[in-house]
């Protein structure tokens, strides 16, 4: 479910200063001795003397109740509807790399629809040799293969284009998410109908009443474009696309068609209001970039950060994030403690793979210093994730899309974190 | 333990490995399919089609599986809608600007405003001209948008919001001509069709170059980036708090402040709407005891055509239509605050409520119903539709 930030949800702003304040009292109390025996452990609590739930009390899980506002989040004033909108995933509560599907960020061009596999059907037409149409049964039949990607909105970070804006990882960064997919490569059932040589272009569309369109080149299409039917092991939820999607690696979110119909094999492209006359980059000049596909590296510290202050006292403090690029593998994440002036290589928690989320830590001794916190990404192309400046230098401020500037939290005595901007 | 034991202990040695070739291990190590197209094979390497032959028993020699069936021409025709800026997949029709207008106050000004000004944050058709290099540009058709392919495209198949595809080719012809008309670029004369569609200048149609990032951005490919004394010193020049638009989950009253870029109905109404929730709690008891849930349910999907203008629930604000909490047995013009049409007003005057006879009449035949009504929903044509949206406005009362 999406939060919308109505209602009794109990202020977490409220929440955290509390916390902070408690934690104050314990500063350096990893070091310390206990003045008092703790009760939690000296008193037999009740979940170690009565019984929990049985095995049928929840045929399919949701996360504990203590982790309810673990969840996706709308930003009112962005969209005039909810039903064409976007939220955000919460990354600055989650680690690892893999993106649960139920907090995967949503963006909805005319709201998640619900399709029958029954009713599911994909056709394949233009300049093919023989137009078809498969069912969802015989997608399934076809070979299969797995990848993890992340799927970035090209507007991610997008509010941030003129200033520092909104406080939060989760709504700076959250338009991002990455699954391991399962699905047929497009290019087996683009080979199954037969394009035709004067086939260059193909264009995809969905199911739903924005059918979303989008020309994709034909090379990009032969290459690693799948047609996933699974996430994470399971069905693809409605809110991306079930019972069948596209993934496009690499690219900007967009392409990526949820519940896809159609693939038609052109000699250009159609130039969708999708491709025109939004997903284009208007320079300082008025001109416009088009076709912006690719997915520039980027990095974000996910915690500490504004949703995740550091809540502890002074000592071991884990920075971590996460770094990923649309033209490859993540070769190594600097982070800035001092807003850049000196860097220092994070860790990978596992050596980072093509076009999908890369894990990094950096293990630090925090004593209430303040700290400007950035991190850096380096792809294995040679490209290395640029300042807000650096970018706003070729492109000015009037771009939507395609922001992959370093971000900065402000980290400040009290373990509190605010976005902010830095010379 | 011995096995733990040895498990972490090879786990040392085994991580400088998976460090250093991990990435092409991964690569590697992906099977590759058997039906490799001939464009894949050319770049594969030579161990990847020697698995993959020992694999393609499955496939016939041309690397297909005869799943699927050819599409029928009719089925082809049914979905291949899509219009290329040369012309391509246009449809014969035509229309004329003065159509285009009724056709678009009727189906498209809710949201596009009577003039495609746009109405709140629905987004705006007209206007906007040689702002593109402008701290804020304004980007319409007329300002920004290359082809007017893309217009018809868009309108055909996607407009109007709630009700794709219910457009004939002469409606989308006459409103994409009124769309150009309220941008001046054709005169109220002007009649668009599949003849003369090509003859339109868009003009910002050169406004747009191919991506050049690997060629402008050039000095981002920096493989050796700065690691010390980077900088002399670091200032802050622009906190998120200073603006303050982020969403709180504390309550309504912050965000109300909080949001400069919000239309101004959203926060005309935040008044109107605050005491919604008492009234609900007051009453919900007692309505819930009567209420369909199953039916309610199907309602609420029924409400999703609905949900472009009205909003229920906690904090629903009016939007385009007003908010509806509370509806059933309310007088006609219930909501204050909120601006109804004459027609409703008077008949809301002279008693009329929203009684479960008259939502049906007016959800089956809104104009009917309510001459120059201001909603410009067409109506639900199914009873059982109109049923359970009834049922399901029933849980706000």
């Amino acid at each position: 479910m999406t939060a919308s930030f109505k209602g009794k949800v109990p202020s977490r702003r409220a929440f955290l200063k509390g916390s902070i304040a408690a934690s104050g009292a314990v500063l350096g109390a990893s070091a310390a001795r206990a003045a008092e025996p703790d009760p939690l452990i000296t008193e037999v609590q009740e979940w170690a003397s009565g019984l929990g739930e049985g095995v049928d009390a929840t045929p399919y899980g949701l996360p504990i109740k203590y982790e309810d506002d673990v969840i996706r989040r709308n930003v009112e004033w962005l969209t005039a509807d909810t039903i064409s909108s976007i939220n955000f995933t919460p990354i600055h509560a989650l680690d690892g790399t893999i993106t649960p599907q139920g907090c995967a960020f949503e963006r909805h061009h005319s709201g998640a629809i619900e399709l029958r596999k029954e009713d599911y059907r994909l056709m394949i037409n233009g300049l093919v040799d023989t137009p078809l149409v498969f069912t969802y049964e015989d997608l399934e039949r076809f070979p299969r293969e797995q990848h993890v990607y992340f799927c970035e909105c090209a507007a991610n970070t997008g509010m941030e284009w003129a200033g520092a804006q909104l406080n939060g990882a989760q709504f700076t960064h959250g338009m991002i998410h990455n699954m391991e997919y399962t699905g047929v490569p497009l290019r087996t059932l683009l080979n199954e109908a037969g394009v035709q040589t004067e086939g260059k272009w193909i264009y995809v569309e969905g199911a739903d009443a924005s059918s979303n369109g989008r020309s994709i080149p034909l090379d990009k299409a032969m290459d690693d474009v799948l047609v996933a039917f699974k996430a994470n092991g399971e069905a693809l939820r409605k809110e991306h696309g079930y019972p069948v999607r596209l993934v496009v690696p690499g690219w900007e979110g967009n392409m990526w068609v949820k519940w896809l119909r159609r693939v038609e094999v052109t000699t250009q492209a159609i130039e969708s209001r999708e491709e025109t006359s939004k997903y284009t980059d208007t320079l300082e000049d008025g001109t416009s970039r088009k076709w912006t596909w690719v997915m520039d590296a980027k990095s974000v510290v996910t915690s500490p950060s504004p949703q995740s202050p550091i809540k502890h006292g002074h000592g071991p403090l884990v920075v971590t994030g996460m770094a990923w690029s649309g033209r490859g593998a993540i070769t190594g994440v600097d982070v800035s403690t001092d807003g850049g002036m000196t860097w220092q290589p994070a860790r990978l928690a596992a050596p980072g793979t093509s076009k999908a989320l890369t894990r990094f830590y950096l293990d630090i001794e925090w004593n209430g210093e303040e700290m400007f916190l950035q991190s850096r990404a380096r792809d294995e192309t040679g490209y290395v994730q640029p300042t807000k400046s650096e970018l706003r230098e070729v492109r000015g401020e009037n771009s939507i899309y395609h922001n992959n500037c370093i971000q900065t939290w402000w980290v400040k005595a009290n373990g509190e974190a605010e976005n902010v901007e830095v010379s | 333990m011995s096995k733990s034991l040895n498990l972490y202990g090879g786990l040392g040695v085994g991580l400088v490995a998976l460090l250093t070739g991990a990435y092409n291990f991964a690569d590697r190590s992906v099977t590759p399919i058997p039906d490799e197209a001939p464009r894949m094979n050319a770049e594969a390497d030579t161990d990847f089609q020697l698995i993959a032959s020992a694999q393609a028993s499955n496939a016939a020699a041309d690397g297909k599986f005869g799943l699927g069936r050819p599409a029928l021409p009719e089925e082809v025709a049914a979905w291949d809608l899509d219009v290329a800026p040369d012309g391509t997949g246009l449809p014969p029709g035509s229309g004329d600007v003065w159509t285009g207008e009724e056709v678009f106050v009727e189906q498209c000004a809710v949201c596009h405003g009577d003039f495609a000004e746009g109405v709140g944050n629905w987004p705006k058709l007209a206007g906007g001209d040689g702002t593109l290099a402008d701290e804020d540009p304004l980007k319409t058709v007329g300002s920004y948008w290359p082809y007017l392919s893309t217009v018809w495209d868009y309108v055909h198949r996607s407009m109007p919001f709630g009700q794709a595809q219910t457009l004939t080719h002469d409606e989308v012809y006459a409103i994409t001509a009124y769309i150009l008309y309220s941008n001046y670029l054709v005169d109220d004369d002007f009649v668009l069709s599949n003849e003369n569609f090509l003859e339109v200048e868009m003009p910002n149609a050169d406004g747009f170059i191919i991506d050049d990032r690997e060629e402008a951005e050039k000095h981002f490919w920096n493989a050796e980036p700065c690691m010390e004394n980077c900088k002399d010193s670091v200032e802050i020049t622009m906190r998120a708090t200073i603006l303050d638009v982020t969403p709180d989950e504390g309550g309504t009253e912050e965000e109300a402040a909080a949001e400069p870029a919000a239309e101004e109905t959203q926060v005309a109404s935040a008044d109107a709407t605050a005491e919604e929730p008492a009234a609900e709690e007051a009453s919900a008891e007692p309505a819930a005891a009567s209420i369909d849930m199953a039916l309610a349910e199907e309602g609420e999907k029924v409400f999703r055509k609905c949900k472009a203008c009205h909003q229920v629930g906690d904090g629903a604000k009016n939007r385009t239509g007003p908010v509806l909490n509370g509806v059933i047995g309310a007088d006609f013009a219930h909501v204050d605050g909120f601006r109804y049409g004459k027609t409703i007003q008077e008949m809301s005057d002279e008693g009329m409520v929203w009684n479960e006879e008259n939502l049906t009449a007016f959800l089956a035949d809104p104009r009917g119903f309510i001459s120059g009504t201001k909603m410009s929903f067409a109506g639900l044509r199914k009873d059982d539709d109109i049923k359970a949206v009834i049922e399901y406005l029933k849980t706000f009362q």
